[in-house]
Formats: C-alpha cells, sequence, structure tokens
C-alpha cells in the first residue's frame, strides 16, 4: 500500500513541486490550498502523514497542527512542517504546537524523503 | 494454558527465565498472592480518613508521601468479613491504571518463586467474586496460594465509587 | 527540475504580483485591515519560496527583505506610514522586474536594485539585519546529503547510540520505529531494548516514558548523517552518541589534561567517561570541540548548535525553559507545605511560655512572607494567557453564528490575562456553550436587530481581568436578554418551581442554572445538544469558581465567570464533624457561631432552624448530610453561616471549629468518584487527610434546608 501524504500549501508552485516529487517516489498525494480545507480533508484523505505550510490564509500551519492534534481526530499522525525560517525558535514553536518535524523550504528531493521516512518508515 | 501474568509482561519475561516472584499475604485467612512487581511498597496500617458515602470496601484515603490514595479492604472486597484493621495489618501499595492504591490485608507471609507452568486454572465455584477476582490458584508447602487478579479486584478506580 | 513546474511558478507568480499590488494600493488609500498587510506578507512570502526552489537567488534575496519588512508590519512594529508605503510599492514594481528577468533573461537595473535594498534594509530591526535569507536552510537533515561527495575515502565507524525517548515526544507524533528504519539504511544497525525503567504492568501510566534502547550502528556515513536522523527528536530524548573515534579522542583529551595538571581520574578499559545520558543532545557541542578527530570527516558543526548559536545572537524572543508540568506540580506542593508547616510552627511557638515574643515573631513574619513569595512565583509558572482559549472561542462564535443565520462578531479583552493552566484548559467547555447559548438564544437575527435600531452585526464581549485575587471572565451580548416571562413558564411548565412563585428578576435569570432546563423550544442543533447551562454551572464550581448572569431586556446579558487564582491553595476554616478533621471554604462562610438551644426552633417533622438576631435559618447537619455516624448524642457546638450562589443562606452544623489556615487542595480525580458534599481533600499538618466540603452540595443534600427552600418559595419570603 502506498504512504499517503496530505500537503496543505497556498503556493500552486510548492504543492506542484511536492506533487511531482512524491508521485515519483511512489507516495499518494493528496493536497489543500489553505490550513482550513487540510483539516476539513484530513477525515477523508486519512493520510498517513501531513506536510504543512505555516503562512496560509483562513488557518495558518500552527491552527492546523493544533486542530489535527487536539479534537482527537488522530493524534498520532506526523505532521511535517515547511519553513523558510530556518530559525530554532520556528522549530520550537512548531513542535511546541504538536508538529513531528519540519522541511526547510527550499527543499530537494533527498531531503524530503529523508523526512518522511524519518516519521513514517516509508521505503519509498 | 499459559497464565495472564506472562501474556502481559511480555519482553521482561522472555529475558527473565521462567520463575516470577510472588509476595503472599493472608487476608481473613485465606492465603494471596500478587506479583512482586506489581506491588510498589507495604505499610503498617495507620488510621486513614473516611471518605463520606464510601461503599463498605472502601475504607478510605490516606497520605502517601503528599499524594492521596484510597484504601480497600480486601477481605471486604472478596466478599469475606470486613476487617477490624488494627497495627498488627498491613497495607500493600500497587499501582492501577498509573495510580496508587493501597490494600489491606492481614499480614505478610513470604516471597515465593512461582513456576508459571505450576498456575492451575481457578476450579469453577459458584461465586461470581471468586471467579473474577482469583486469576489462578498454585499449590506452595501444601497450602493453596490465590494469585489475584488485580485490574479485576480495582478496576478503574472511579468505576470502583460509583 | 520540470520546466512545466517553473512554467507554472511564473504564472503563480504573476497572480501572486497582482494580490500584492491589490494589497499596497489598498494600503495606499489607508485601508491598514491586517488581513490585507497578511495577504501582502503571505504573497510575497510565496514568491520567494517558489523562486528558493528553482535557485533564483536575486529574487530570493529581494523578496526576503520585502518580507521582512512586512513581517514588522505585521507584528505593529513598523508604521505604514507615507514613506513606508510609497517604498513598498516601489519595491513591488521592481519584484516585478525581478520575476520577468527571471522568466525572460537580461539585465537587472543593479543601482535601482541596490538603492532598493538599503531603503528597505533601513526598516529592518538590526537584529535582523544579518538573517540573510539562506537557500541552503539550517534543516540538519542536510539540503543535499545524498549528493555530497566524499572528500576522503569513506572509513567505516561504528557509534554506540543511548537513545531514551522523553514521554513528550510521543506526543509529536515521531516513532522510535522509523528512526531506526532510517538508520538501518546508513549501516548495520544492532538495537537493544532496555525496558528496566518498566514497571510492573499493572503499574504503567500509558503517558509516561519507559523504554531506552541503545543502537549500535557500523556504518561508512558521516556523524552528521547519523545525527540528522535524530534531529526531530532533539530536545525530545536522552541521546548519545558515540563513535569509536570518540573515546580515542577523549582518552588523547584526558592524557592531555593529565599532563597539564599531573592527577586525573582513571579511566577503566580505554573506554570513555560515561556517556552523558542525562544531558539532551546539544551536550555534545563541547565533546565535540574537543575532541576533533571524532568525526573523521569533515562535517559543518551540527544544526542544533548553529541554531542555537544564531538565536542568542538575534536576541529574539525572552529565552524560555521547558519543564514537564509535573515537576512545577510537585515544587507547588512543597510549597503549600511549607506555608502549612509556617502556621503550624507558629501555632506552637505561640503556645509556648516565652515572656518576650517580639523577635521571634518579626523572624517568623519574615519567614511567611517568603514562603508566599516563592509559593508566587512557583504559581506564576502554571500561569498562562487566555489568549489561545479566547483565540479558540472566536471560531466557536463563527461558526454558531454561520448555523443559526446570524452575523456575530466576538470582541476579546484582556487576552494576556494569564490564570492558572488547568483552569484554561477546564474553562474551554464552559465558554464553549456560554458563547453558542449567546449566538443561538441572545442575539437576534440581522433583520430583527435592524428594526429594534441595533446594529446588524451582534456584539458578544469576552473579556477576562484579575480582581481581588480571583479572575474574572465575563460573556457579554448585546442581543435580546432574558426572556424572563418564558423562562419562569418553562421552569413552572417543567415542575422545577411552583406556579405561584414570585421571583425577582435576579432569581429568574439565575433559573438557567437549574438542571433540566432549557430554553430552545425544539432542540436547536446548535445549543441543544443534551446540556444545559447547569453543566456550565458545575464546571465552573468545579474549579471552585461561581458564575452569575445579569441581564437586561432589549439590551443583552452578561455572564460572569469569577474564579479563584489558582487550584492549589485556599483558606479554610478547619472543623471537627464526627471525629473526623474536616476544612470549610473560607470564602463561602459569612460568620460563625457558638450555638445554644434556645438558638434553635423546629419546624415540621425534620427541619430545624436556627434564629440568628431574629431571622431565621436552615440548619444543615454536616455529619448527616455526609453519612457520618457521630459517636455521641452531643448536639452540634458550632454553626457555620453560609451563604449560596441565590443568595440564601444557610447554618452548617459541625462539633467544632479550631483554627484557620491555608491548605493545599489534593484533587480527589482518580482517587474516587464525585463524592457529594466533598469538593476535594488536603493534607493537614499533622499528615493526616482532610476532607474539603462543598458547603453548596451539602446543603443540596440537608432535608431541612431544601424543605425551608421549597418553603420560602412558596411563601415568597424575601431572600436576605
Amino acid at each position: 500500500m502506498k504512504t499517503k501524504v496530505l500537503a496543505i500549501d497556498d503556493s500552486r508552485t510548492i504543492r506542484n513541486l511536492l506533487a511531482a516529487t512524491l508521485e515519483e517516489a511512489g507516495f499518494e498525494y493528496h493536497c489543500a490550498v489553505d490550513g482550513r480545507e487540510g483539516v476539513d480533508m484530513y477525515p477523508d484523505v486519512a493520510p498517513d502523514v501531513v506536510i504543512t505550510d505555516i503562512n496560509m490564509p483562513n488557518l495558518d500551519g500552527f491552527g492546523v497542527i493544533e486542530e489535527l492534534r487536539g479534537e482527537g481526530i488522530n493524534s498520532k499522525v506526523p505532521i511535517l512542517v515547511l519553513t523558510t525560517e530556518s530559525a530554532a525558535e520556528m522549530k520550537a514553536r512548531a513542535r511546541n504546537a504538536g508538529a513531528t518535524g519540519w522541511i526547510t523550504k527550499p527543499f530537494d528531493d533527498a531531503s524530503l524523503i529523508f523526512a518522511l521516512k524519518r516519521v513514517t518508515g516509508a521505503a519509498a | 494454558m499459559q497464565s495472564q501474568v506472562e501474556v502481559k509482561h511480555g519482553d521482561q519475561e522472555v529475558k527473565h527465565a521462567q520463575f516470577s516472584e510472588f509476595v503472599s499475604f493472608t487476608v481473613a485467612g485465606q492465603a494471596f498472592c500478587l506479583k512482586i512487581t506489581q506491588i510498589r511498597e507495604i505499610r503498617r496500617w495507620s488510621p486513614v480518613t473516611i471518605l463520606p458515602h464510601a461503599p463498605s470496601d472502601v475504607l478510605g484515603v490516606m497520605n502517601l508521601r503528599g499524594a492521596v490514595i484510597p484504601i480497600y479492604d480486601l477481605s471486604a472486597r472478596f466478599g469475606l468479613h470486613q476487617t477490624e484493621a488494627s497495627e498488627r495489618n498491613v497495607v500493600i501499595v500497587v499501582a492501577v491504571g498509573g495510580k496508587p492504591v493501597g490494600l489491606l490485608a492481614e499480614s505478610v507471609s513470604e516471597i515465593i518463586s512461582i513456576n508459571p507452568d505450576d498456575i492451575q486454572d481457578t476450579p469453577p465455584v459458584d461465586s461470581r467474586y471468586t471467579m473474577e477476582y482469583i486469576q489462578g490458584i498454585i499449590s506452595h508447602d501444601e497450602t493453596m496460594v490465590r494469585i489475584i487478579n488485580l485490574d479485576a479486584v480495582i478496576s478503574v478506580p472511579e468505576q470502583v465509587m460509583m | 527540475m520540470s520546466g512545466s513546474i517553473q512554467d507554472t511558478f511564473f504564472e503563480e507568480c504573476e497572480e501572486l504580483l497582482e494580490a500584492t499590488d491589490e494589497g499596497l494600493t489598498a494600503i495606499e488609500g489607508g485601508n491598514h485591515d491586517p488581513e490585507v498587510v497578511n495577504a501582502v506578507f503571505r504573497a510575497v512570502h510565496s514568491i520567494k519560496g517558489g523562486a528558493g526552489a528553482f535557485g533564483l537567488d536575486e529574487l530570493v534575496a529581494f523578496a526576503h527583505r520585502f518580507e521582512t519588512v512586512f513581517d514588522e508590519v505585521r507584528a505593529n512594529r513598523l508604521e505604514l506610514e507615507q514613506k513606508l508605503v510609497q517604498l513598498l510599492l516601489r519595491s513591488s514594481d521592481h519584484l516585478c522586474d525581478l520575476v520577468a528577468t527571471a522568466r525572460d533573461g537580461g539585465e537587472t537595473d543593479e543601482a535601482h536594485h541596490n538603492m532598493l535594498i538599503a531603503a528597505l534594509d533601513e526598516y529592518i530591526p538590526e537584529e535582523e539585519e544579518d538573517l540573510t535569507f539562506e537557500p541552503m536552510g539550517l534543516g540538519g537533515g542536510g539540503f543535499a546529503p545524498a549528493a555530497i561527495d566524499l572528500p576522503t575515502a569513506p572509513t567505516e565507524e561504528t557509534y554506540r547510540i543511548r537513545f531514551h525517548p522523553m514521554k513528550e515526544m510521543y506526543g509529536t507524533g515521531n516513532e522510535p520505529f522509523f528512526l531506526f528504519q532510517a538508520l538501518k539504511e546508513l549501516g548495520d544497525l544492532e538495537i537493544k531494548l532496555d525496558d528496566t525503567e518498566l514497571p510492573g504492568f499493572d503499574a504503567i501510566d500509558v503517558a509516561e516514558s519507559y523504554l531506552a534502547w541503545d543502537l549500535v550502528l557500523t556504518t561508512t556515513e558521516p556523524r552528521d548523517k547519523v545525527e540528522a536522523v535524530f534531529e526531530f527528536v532533539e530536545g525530545l530524548c536522552e541521546l548519545s552518541i558515540e563513535g569509536d573515534g570518540d573515546a580515542e579522542a577523549d582518552a588523547a583529551a584526558l592524557a592531555a589534561l593529565e599532563a597539564a595538571f599531573g592527577a586525573a581520574p582513571s579511566v577503566e578499559d580505554g573506554e570513555a567517561a560515561p556517556a552523558p545520558f542525562e544531558q539532551p543532545a546539544p551536550a555534545q557541542a563541547p565533546e565535540a570541540e574537543s575532541a576533533p578527530a571524532a568525526a573523521p570527516v569533515a562535517d559543518a558543526a551540527p544544526a542544533p548548535k548553529a541554531d542555537t548559536a544564531k538565536s542568542e545572537q538575534r536576541g529574539g524572543p525572552k529565552p524560555t525553559l521547558r519543564v514537564e508540568l509535573e515537576r512545577v506540580d510537585r515544587l507547588i506542593n512543597a510549597v503549600g507545605e511549607l506555608i502549612i508547616n509556617h502556621s503550624m510552627l507558629a501555632q506552637q511557638i505561640a503556645n509556648l511560655d516565652v515572656a518576650d515574643m517580639r523577635d521571634v515573631e518579626t523572624e517568623l513574619e519574615g519567614f511567611k512572607n517568603l514562603a508566599r513569595d516563592i509559593q508566587e512565583g512557583v504559581m506564576s509558572i502554571r500561569a498562562q494567557p487566555v489568549k489561545p482559549l479566547f483565540q479558540r472561542m472566536a471560531r466557536i462564535v463563527r461558526e454558531a453564528s454561520s448555523a443559526t443565520g446570524k452575523t456575530c462578531k466576538l470582541v476579546t479583552e484582556g487576552e494576556n490575562t494569564e490564570v492558572d493552566k488547568t483552569v484554561i484548559e477546564r474553562l474551554s467547555d464552559p465558554l464553549t456553550h456560554i458563547l453558542r447559548n449567546a449566538v443561538d438564544h441572545g442575539i437576534e437575527k440581522p433583520e430583527d436587530r435592524e428594526s429594534g435600531g441595533k446594529n446588524k452585526v451582534g456584539e458578544i464581549r469576552l473579556s477576562a481581568s484579575h480582581r481581588s485575587g480571583s479572575v474574572c471572565i465575563e460573556i457579554k451580548d448585546d442581543g435580546a436578554g432574558v426572556n424572563r416571562p418564558r423562562v419562569k413558564q418553562i421552569a413552572i411548565d417543567k415542575g422545577l418551581i411552583p406556579e405561584n412563585a414570585e421571583l425577582t428578576d435576579s432569581e429568574i435569570d439565575n433559573l438557567l442554572f437549574l438542571p433540566g432546563f432549557s430554553t430552545a423550544k425544539e432542540v436547536s442543533n446548535l445549543s441543544g445538544r443534551g446540556v444545559g447551562m447547569d453543566v456550565v454551572k458545575n464546571a465552573v464550581t468545579g474549579l471552585g469558581g461561581r458564575i452569575n448572569i445579569t441581564s437586561t431586556p432589549g439590551k443583552g446579558s452578561t455572564f460572569t465567570i469569577i474564579l479563584p487564582l489558582t487550584l492549589a491553595v485556599m483558606d479554610g476554616m478547619v472543623v471537627s464533624v464526627a471525629d473526623q478533621t474536616m476544612v470549610v471554604p473560607i470564602t463561602s462562610i459569612v460568620e460563625t457561631m457558638r450555638g445554644s438551644d434556645d438558638m434553635i426552633n423546629n419546624l415540621g417533622a425534620d427541619g430545624t432552624l436556627l434564629s440568628i438576631r431574629g431571622n431565621f435559618v436552615p440548619i444543615c447537619d454536616v455529619a448527616g448530610a455526609l453519612g457520618l455516624e457521630k459517636k455521641d448524642d452531643q448536639p452540634p457546638g458550632v454553626y457555620l453561616l453560609v451563604e449560596t450562589e441565590t443568595g440564601q443562606r444557610s447554618a452548617l452544623a459541625v462539633d467544632d471549629i479550631h483554627d484557620q489556615r491555608q491548605v493545599v487542595i489534593k484533587s480527589l480525580d482518580g482517587v474516587c468518584g464525585e463524592i457529594a458534599g466533598v469538593a476535594a481533600a488536603t493534607i493537614l499538618g499533622d499528615g493526616k487527610i482532610a476532607m474539603i466540603l462543598d458547603p453548596e452540595s451539602i446543603i443540596a443534600a440537608s432535608p431541612s434546608a431544601a424543605a425551608f427552600d421549597t418553603e420560602r418559595r412558596m411563601n415568597n419570603a424575601v431572600a436576605s
């Protein structure tokens, strides 16, 4: 069975990049254009891992983490945060919110896959 | 059948040989035992604070190093007579669902080593309590020692009181 | 990288540039709404993110400056004055040019470019300036480790890794198993589980982390690749990674020390000193420095170190320390005991036969003040601003509004008011309910509001403030107010009050809190979820607080919740009841008095009234209400006059009162279920546990008080 990824990002470019890399690597790829849509889609997609941007309209990345972790939807799903802010406090903030890990933008295929591997074990 | 103890303890069981240590004690003149790893400490009885509206097998609460822990009368719990607790009795502190709970017993006897293969199923008797609370029996020095199913005796503390 | 993706990037850029332009035009026109600012920020941020992916460094660098200035605006550190807006507009144009250049090739006007960068930099706070955007990032995972050609022939290295997750790690969705899988891909991996910390099955606390692993990894990969595997869990586990080379290097360092200082601790078997299991990963940094030979491959400084250095350098937010809540609670308990200890000590000293106590008393007073200081300090660790809670409530109001077809806005005040963490957690449900209720029943439909001369948009004001040692949360709506005739009729229909009851306005409003009361004629899909305001009230009283409603017809209603600042300590009166020592919260006691027979009057079969200065107050026998047997038949000696929420007074009869003191509250949650009449427990100075009573529920359980209550309502006696 393919590992299901739900990517949440308001940038079409980033979504395209993720789609290209992930589909080629054999992941099942789903995407949402903002945090609200991502959270709404979550139960239907039931992904194995969520990748989310931080700065988004409607609901930001922290909101996504909070809702996914909070309301008992699935408190355990790995959540990777996409961030250009490489600063430690951004990571700390994401982690305090319950993020599993982070991917620093811009990312290359190898580091994206490596991050996914560490949180899902996916041998893609 | 393998005993439940075996199944639950998983990893530890596999590593440390076959024998498990149990602590035996008497309640209303009968011999019972608990696995040594289930017991946190054993204390001498001292008067407890009564919990209003509590059932008769809940003696009250005790201060265990700053924590409030409930104390159960095992004898009353097993449907035997209520214990008139005195200084000679002991409180066996166990943890149920991560919370410490005290069990009043008459006295503690000894630590015995038990081969899980020697544990016999509880023979069917006409008592629901017995069947639920005793998960097996063993013969030790020609007496019957009852292995207590702690989870059944003290289910979730909340449920006990409701 | 596929060309089509780059094409979509440029297409998206067009849209984003449009959005930027649109936003800036609005800003120029005076619209400084945070959402407009945010939209521009996001657009520029997206351009930067995409450009980074395609290595368009010039575009990235410029977009980053632009974005940083906007971030300052967003954070209200920068005002959108005319000069800045003009600069931003010109920058937006330049961004357009840069995108075009990136797409179609050509030259940028370098002078113009540098001028704009310099102008933007002036708005960027100094400490931010060196934060030039680094396309490579610091993601310890390494930007392209897979592509790196090792400068030297790979040598095989064996790492001994001790990995002990803290329980917090499991809350972030990290799984040890997956980490091991990732490690396995680097080389030969031996995994050994250490479960020695694992208690018996029955003692397992599911939230605790008992397991640790000892791993032995043999790999030709550089050390930073091994460390990168643990990047996400750094700080969430105790981790030590020791390479074979480390031991040698450590030994060499030790030898050097030995040479320098003569005597040195002996190192057994040539092994390194014990691994620093107790310290989280960053502790490796000094080790790495003192042992340059540890990593044979010239690797960059490990990511965590760089991050720390960076955040320190930039000042950033105030440094914080993450501590397990349990540790704080242990400290709070200990301070509580200290305060109890003080009062015991003071009492015993007072009992001594000493002629001149002044010096001792002064010192004791100092002791007390210090203890209180420590207590306040420790309590403040648990305190958190209500802001996140209030933010969640905004969403509740939005959802409720759209479900009911009403338009409401939530205005919040005092978001930075700090309240005990537990209080915040347990306030969420009651607040949600009150707010849904306010939208559903309080705020009128938009057309009704307009015809009533009100703003179409209903306003709900949620505020928090500190008031003399307690926290006040207020929920105020500008809706229709309580429909009193209807509320009263419902209460009569449901048999909650007698038909001929005459109640004051305030009494009618408070009927809403009665169990089994629900005003919605048909259960609406919003607030009518089978719970009434009584549940809200229970939640608030469960926190040791009070809730109150005031309402003006046509103008709206206000719910006021008063909560104690902390759940950890309270002032109590120590009493004895049926040979047991108990504590009654001081806040509920109006006065205490020694009783005499002539003050007691019988009423009916089992009612007794206490006469106090001409007023009759029902007596509630505490022992009886708690189901305790009294050892002797002596009449109770002392009465505690208490007042309930509704202003009704009762006299609690107890055997004796001792003293008044601060007690540490110990929850009975998990010890036993809810006990009628008991709020919690405490530990007294002698180590014994005492029950903390809940006067309200004792009165509710007392036949005398209940009988009198009905009688009072029937006779329309005026509440005192």
